[in-house]
C-alpha cells in the first residue's frame, strides 16, 4: 500500500468501516517498503513479522493499526536499534522509548526503523553505516539529514507519518528537501527517554508527515510529562488539531533579514517570499526584524552539540553492548580499537572536536563562550517574540544537494544548518512546511514560535498547506 | 628546622536511601552482583537520570548539622573518564554549584577546642566495583553504581594527626545522628581520603601534598598521617623534594607506600549535566528540614549529664551510636529510670550485642521491654538477679518482662508474714550461727540468707531477709 494520497483520517475511516483490515494494511505496507526501498534505502530494518496491536479501538485511538516509521535512534524493546552505526549494528534494546510506549498505547503499528546519519550527526543521511538514502524527488540528491530516512519514507508514500529527531535541524531540513511537513516541538515537550543522545540540551523528537494535520495527531500522542526525563515540562498538552483550519488575520509575523540574505539561493527566497505574500494578503502583519547573533549560531551550535556528544558517546566502549574489536589485548585496546573501528569518520570528527572544546585548556575559550552566546541568541528571540507571534524564513539556504557533493567538505555541510539550529539553541518549536518547488526540487518554509507555542506553528503551516496544496504534487524521482 | 602540617579530608558518605540517586534500583548492602541494577545503571543507550529527591533532603540534613550554607540553586556536572566500573564513562557529580558550602565543626583535642572548616559538600553517584578473577577475567558488579554519595570536603585547617582523628570522629557522629548515613567504614558507607603537606614554620606557600585514599579506619588515618609527617620532614631535611603523589597505608609495616606519582591534574572535562535541570532549593524546605532534624549528639550529651545526671563516661557510651542513644531515649520515654536504663544499656545490653555479634535492630528486646523490666526492679517486684533471667528471656524471645515474671512466679517474696516465720525457723535450726554472729562474724548472716534463698528458690527479697535476720539475731 502506498500512502501518497492517504492521511491518518482517511486510513482511520477505512479501518473503522472494515473496508481495510489492519493486518492487510501492515503486510501491504511492508511489501511496498521492500519494493520501493531498493531505490531509496530509507530503512535500516524492516520488520517482516510486523503485526498490528491486538483489540484495535478505531474510535478511541486515531492511530490504531496505522504504521508509523521510527528513526533508528529511538529504542524499541526487542527490535534492533543501531543509530546507523557499526558500533550498535547488533544492538537489541531491552526497553521502549517513552514515545514508543505512548504510540503502543495508541495502538500504532511499528514496521521498522529508518535510515539516518550515524548518531544523527549529519545533514544528508550519507553518514550512515547502512549506506546513503536517496531523495524521492531526485534519486541523485540527498534527502537531507539526519532524519533523511524518515523524510524519504513519508515523501515516497511508504508511510503516512514518521518520527524523527532534531538536534540542529534534523527534522526540518529533510522535511524541506523532501517536500513534506516536519515539526521539532519545544525542547521539553516530548520525552527523550529512549532517544539515543547526541546533544542532550538540543535533542528533541518530532514528527514528519505529508499533511500538517497528521503531524498534529501524532504529536498529540507523543507529547507530555514523563517521570523518566527531568527536562520534560509538566505543562498541559493542548490538542494541536485545534489550531488547524484557522485564519491568520492579525497574526504578527517576523521575518529576520538575516534569513533572507544573499547567502540564501534566489529560488528558495522567491518561493518563501511568495508564501509570506500569501500570508500578508490574508491579513497577517509582516514585520522585518533582525537576529543579530545569527552569524555566531553555527560555531556556537557545533561547540555545544559536539561537547555534549563527546560525553554522550563515551558509553560506547565495547564493554557491555555493541561492537567490540576482536583482537583487543588489554582494556585500553578494547576502548581504542572498538571505538576506532565502530564509529564512522563524521562521528569521530565531532567526538574529537567536543573533547577538545571541553578540555581544561579550551573550556573557557570555547564551551563557556558558546554557552554565553547561546544566552544572547535566546535574548534575540525573546525580544522578537515580545511583538510577534511567529518567525518565518526559509528552512534551508538551498534545495537538496547532490549525493557526494558536500561530504568531503564538513564546514560547508555544517553551514547548511545555519537557519535551523537557532531553534534548538533557544529550545523553540519550529517546523518546515512545503513552499513549492524551485528547479524541480522542494523548498521549505520555516515557522518558529515561542516555547510551548506549537499552536501558532501548526496554525501557520496548516494555512500555507491549504493555500498551496503542495501535498498534491508527486515526487518526481521515483520509478513507477 | 620546625615544620607545620596542613591536613585536609575528603570524606564520602553513602546516603541512606531506599533506591539509587538516578534510578529506581534498590540499594541493599551485600546483594548478589548485578541484581540491583537496571538500564540506567548499565548506561544503556537512550537512558536518562532522574534525581531521587530524598538525596537532597539527606544532604541538606548534613549541611545543616555542620553549620554549612545550603546553596539556593544547585546543579550537577559530568566528570568524564573511562573505566569498566563507570558504564556511562562519566560520573554525575557537582562541581560548580555544590549542595552546600562554608560550614564548620568543632573538635576537641587534649581539652583544646578548635573549629575545622568545611569547604563544601556535594552529591554524586558511586561507581560500580571491579574485581579481577584468577581465571584471567575481570568482573564488574554494578550494584554500587548509582548509590548516592555525599562528599564532605574539609578546609585544610587540620594541624596534626590527632586533630584529624578528632575531626573524623566528630564528623562521623554528626552525620550519624542526622540519620542520613550508616557511617560504617567496614561496609563502605563512610570512606576517608586524606591529604597532607608540610612546610617550614614561617613559610607561606603550602608544601606539595600527598594523598592517601580509602583508609580502613580512623586509627589507620592517624598512623598514616603521623608517618607522612615524619617521612616528608626527612625528605625535606635531606634536601629532597616531596612528590605530588598518592600513597597507601601498609598495615603490616605501619608505613605509607608510594602508589602513583601525579603528573599534573587529570582532565575530567567537567561540564554542566544537560539531562538534569538546575534544582532550586527553597528556603522554606531547608527550614522544614532543620525543624525535623534529629537531636544532635551534643544536645543529647547535655541532656544525659544534666537532666538525667549520668556520668559523662556513661553518656558517651550511650552516644556511640544513634541506635543506642535512640533506644535509651525511647526506654526513658516509656518510663524507665534513666540511671538504671543507662546501666543496663551499657552493661547487659551491650554485652549481649557483642557476644552475639548482633545489633539493637535485630534483637527481640524493645525499649518498652527495657522500661518495663526496670520498673519491676525499681518497685521491688523483682531482684536484679531475677532481672538477668528476665532479660535473657526477653532479649531472645521478645516476651513481655511482666508477663514472664508472672507466668514463672518470679515475683520477689517481700511478704513479712511469710518471711518472718521462715527467718525464725532458719535461726532455730542453726544455733552455731547465732554464736558466730555474736562473735562478730558477718559471714554468719550470709550463710543464713543463702539458706532462705534456697528455700524460696531465689525469690525472697534479699533486702527484707537481711533486715529480718539482723533483727532476729540481735534479739537472741
Amino acid at each position: 500500500m502506498n500512502y501518497l494520497k492517504e492521511t491518518i483520517d482517511s486510513l482511520n475511516k477505512q479501518l473503522a468501516s472494515g473496508e481495510l483490515s489492519a493486518e492487510k494494511l501492515t503486510t501491504d505496507t511492508v511489501a511496498n517498503i521492500k519494493a520501493t526501498d531498493k531505490q531509496l534505502n530509507a530503512w535500516i530494518t524492516v520488520y517482516d513479522a510486523a503485526k498490528p496491536a491486538a483489540d484495535l479501538d478505531f474510535a478511541k485511538n486515531r492511530l490504531a493499526g496505522i504504521p508509523i516509521a521510527i528513526k533508528d535512534n529511538i529504542v524499541i524493546d526487542g527490535m534492533r536499534t543501531t543509530a546507523a552505526s557499526h558500533i550498535l549494528d547488533n544492538f537489541v534494546p531491552v526497553y521502549d522509548a517513552t514515545v514508543i510506549t505512548k504510540l503502543r498505547a495508541a495502538q500504532a503499528t511499528f514496521v521498522g526503523k529508518t535510515n539516518m546519519d550515524e548518531f544523527a550527526m549529519g545533514s544528508s543521511t550519507e553518514h550512515s553505516y547502512f549506506g546513503a538514502t536517496h531523495n524521492p524527488w531526485n534519486l541523485d540528491k540527498v534527502p537531507g539529514g539526519s532524519s533523511g530516512g524518515s523524510a524519504a519514507a513519508v515523501a515516497s508514500g511508504q508511510v503516512v507519518a514518521a518520527l524523527g529527531s532534531d538536534t540542529g535541524g534534523s527534522i526540518r531540513q529533510p522535511a524541506a528537501f523532501n517536500g513534506i511537513f516536519g515539526i521539532k516541538p519545544t525542547y521539553g515537550r516530548v520525552s527523550r527517554w529512549g532517544l539515543i543522545a547526541f546533544g542532550s540540551s538540543l535533542d528533541q523528537i518530532g514528527v514528519m508527515s505529508k499533511r500538517v494535520r497528521d503531524s498534529a495527531e501524532v504529536l498529540n500522542v507523543i507529547s507530555g510529562y514523563d517521570e523518566h526525563d527531568s527536562t520534560v515540562s509538566e505543562k498541559a498538552v493542548p490538542d494541536f488539531t485545534e489550531f488547524l483550519d484557522q485564519d491568520v488575520k492579525g497574526l504578527r509575523v517576523a521575518v529576520p533579514r538575516e534569513y533572507m540574505s544573499d547567502s540564501v539561493d534566489a529560488g528558495v527566497r522567491t518561493a518563501v517570499e511568495h508564501e509570506i505574500d500569501v500570508l500578508r494578503q490574508a491579513g497577517a502583519i509582516i514585520n522585518e526584524v533582525s537576529l543579530p547573533h545569527t552569524k555566531y549560531v553555527v560555531p556556537t551550535y557545533y561547540i555545544i552539540a559536539s561537547s555534549e556528544a563527546s560525553s554522550n558517546l563515551q558509553r560506547f566502549d565495547g564493554i557491555r553492548y555493541g561492537y567490540r574489536a576482536k583482537d583487543a589485548k588489554n582494556l585500553l585496546d578494547v576502548y581504542v580499537k572498538s571505538r576506532s573501528e565502530g564509529f564512522g569518520e563524521e562521528v569521530k570528527r565531532r567526538i574529537m572536536l567536543g573533547s577538545f572544546t571541553l578540555s581544561a585548556g579550551s573550556y573557557d575559550a570555547f564551551f563557556r563562550q558558546a554557552a554565553k552566546v547561546r544566552t544572547l541568541i535566546c535574548d534575540d528571540f525573546d525580544q522578537i517574540f515580545a511583538d510577534n507571534d511567529v518567525i518565518l524564513g526559509p528552512t534551508t539556504t538551498t534545495t537538496a544537494f547532490g549525493i557526494g557533493e558536500e561530504i568531503s567538505d564538513p564546514l560547508k555541510m555544517y553551514n547548511n544548518d545555519i537557519l535551523t539550529i537557532s531553534a534548538n539553541l533557544a529550545g523553540l518549536p519550529a517546523a518546515s512546511v512545503p513552499a513549492g518547488l524551485t528547479g524541480g526540487m522542494p523548498v521549505g518554509l520555516q515557522i518558529m514560535a515561542k516555547r510551548f507555542d506549537e499552536g501558532n506553528v501548526f496554525k501557520v503551516a496548516d494555512f500555507i498547506e491549504r493555500q498551496n496544496k503542495f501535498y498534491e504534487a508527486k515526487p518526481a524521482g521515483m520509478e513507477d | 628546622m620546625n615544620f607545620k602540617s596542613t591536613i585536609g579530608f575528603e570524606v564520602h558518605f553513602e546516603l541512606k536511601t531506599k533506591s539509587k540517586i538516578f534510578s529506581p534500583s534498590p540499594v541493599t548492602y551485600g546483594a548478589k552482583p548485578n541484581t540491583e541494577t537496571n538500564v540506567i545503571d548499565w548506561g544503556y543507550p537512550g537512558v536518562l537520570p532522574s534525581v531521587n529527591r530524598e538525596v537532597y533532603r539527606l544532604g541538606i540534613m548534613v549541611a545543616l548539622a555542620t553549620n554549612s550554607h545550603v546553596l539556593p540553586v544547585t546543579h550537577f556536572d559530568r566528570k568524564n573518564y573511562y573505566y569498566p566500573d563507570s558504564p556511562k564513562a562519566y560520573q554525575i557529580t557537582q562541581f560548580l554549584q555544590p549542595l552546600a558550602r562554608d560550614g564548620y565543626i568543632e573538635v576537641e583535642v587534649h581539652g583544646k577546642k578548635n573549629r575545622i572548616g568545611i569547604h563544601e559538600m556535594h552529591i554524586e553517584e558511586d561507581a560500580g566495583k571491579n574485581t579481577h578473577g584468577t581465571n584471567g577475567f575481570s568482573y564488574v558488579d554494578l550494584n554500587r553504581q548509582g548509590v548516592p554519595l555525599l562528599e564532605v570536603v574539609s578546609e585544610p585547617d587540620i594541624a596534626n594527626p590527632e586533630e584529624g582523628y578528632a575531626y573524623l570522629e566528630k564528623l562521623r557522629q554528626i552525620v550519624q545522628f542526622t540519620g542520613a548515613s550508616d557511617v560504617k567504614m567496614e561496609e563502605g558507607s563512610m570512606r576517608v581520603d586524606t591529604n597532607i603537606s608540610i612546610r617550614p614554620v614561617g613559610q607561606k606557600a603550602l608544601g606539595t601534598k600527598v594523598e592517601m585514599k580509602n583508609l580502613n579506619s580512623f586509627e589507620h588515618v592517624r598512623l598514616s598521617l603521623a608517618y607522612e609527617e615524619k617521612r616528608q620532614r626527612q625528605v625535606l631535611l635531606s634536601g629532597g623534594r616531596v612528590q605530588l603523589s598518592t600513597r597507601r597505608f601498609d598495615e603490616a609495616t605501619g608505613k605509607t607506600v608510594l602508589e602513583r606519582v601525579k603528573e599534573g591534574d587529570a582532565d575530567y572535562r567537567y561540564f554542566p549535566e544537560p539531562d538534569i535541570p538546575p534544582y532550586h532549593i527553597k528556603d522554606a524546605w531547608v527550614k522544614e528540614i532543620a525543624a525535623s532534624l534529629p537531636k544532635s549528639a551534643a544536645d543529647r550529651f547535655a541532656d544525659y549529664t544534666g537532666k538525667f545526671g549520668l556520668k559523662p563516661y556513661d553518656a558517651n557510651v550511650l552516644l556511640q551510636t544513634k541506635e543506642s542513644s535512640d533506644f535509651f531515649d525511647a526506654a526513658v520515654a516509656a518510663g524507665a529510670d534513666p540511671q538504671l536504663a543507662a546501666n543496663w544499656m551499657n552493661t547487659q545490653v551491650n554485652g549481649y550485642l557483642n557476644d552475639n555479634r548482633t545489633s539493637l535492630a535485630e534483637i527481640a528486646l524493645t525499649p518498652a521491654h527495657l522500661a518495663e523490666m526496670i520498673t519491676l526492679i525499681k518497685d521491688g517486684t523483682i531482684s536484679s538477679k531475677i532481672a538477668k533471667k528476665v532479660f535473657a528471656e526477653t532479649v531472645t524471645k521478645g516476651t513481655s518482662p511482666k508477663a514472664f515474671v508472672e507466668a514463672k512466679g518470679l515475683v520477689q517474696l517481700s511478704d513479712m508474714s511469710v518471711l518472718t516465720p521462715m527467718v525464725k525457723a532458719v535461726v532455730d535450726a542453726n544455733p552455731q550461727s547465732v554464736v558466730d554472729f555474736k562473735n562478730g562474724k558477718d559471714r554468719a548472716i550470709g550463710y543464713l540468707v543463702g539458706q532462705i534463698m534456697k528455700q524460696t528458690h531465689g525469690k525472697a527479697n534479699p533486702v527484707a531477709v537481711n533486715r529480718l535476720l539482723n533483727e532476729e539475731l540481735q534479739n537472741r
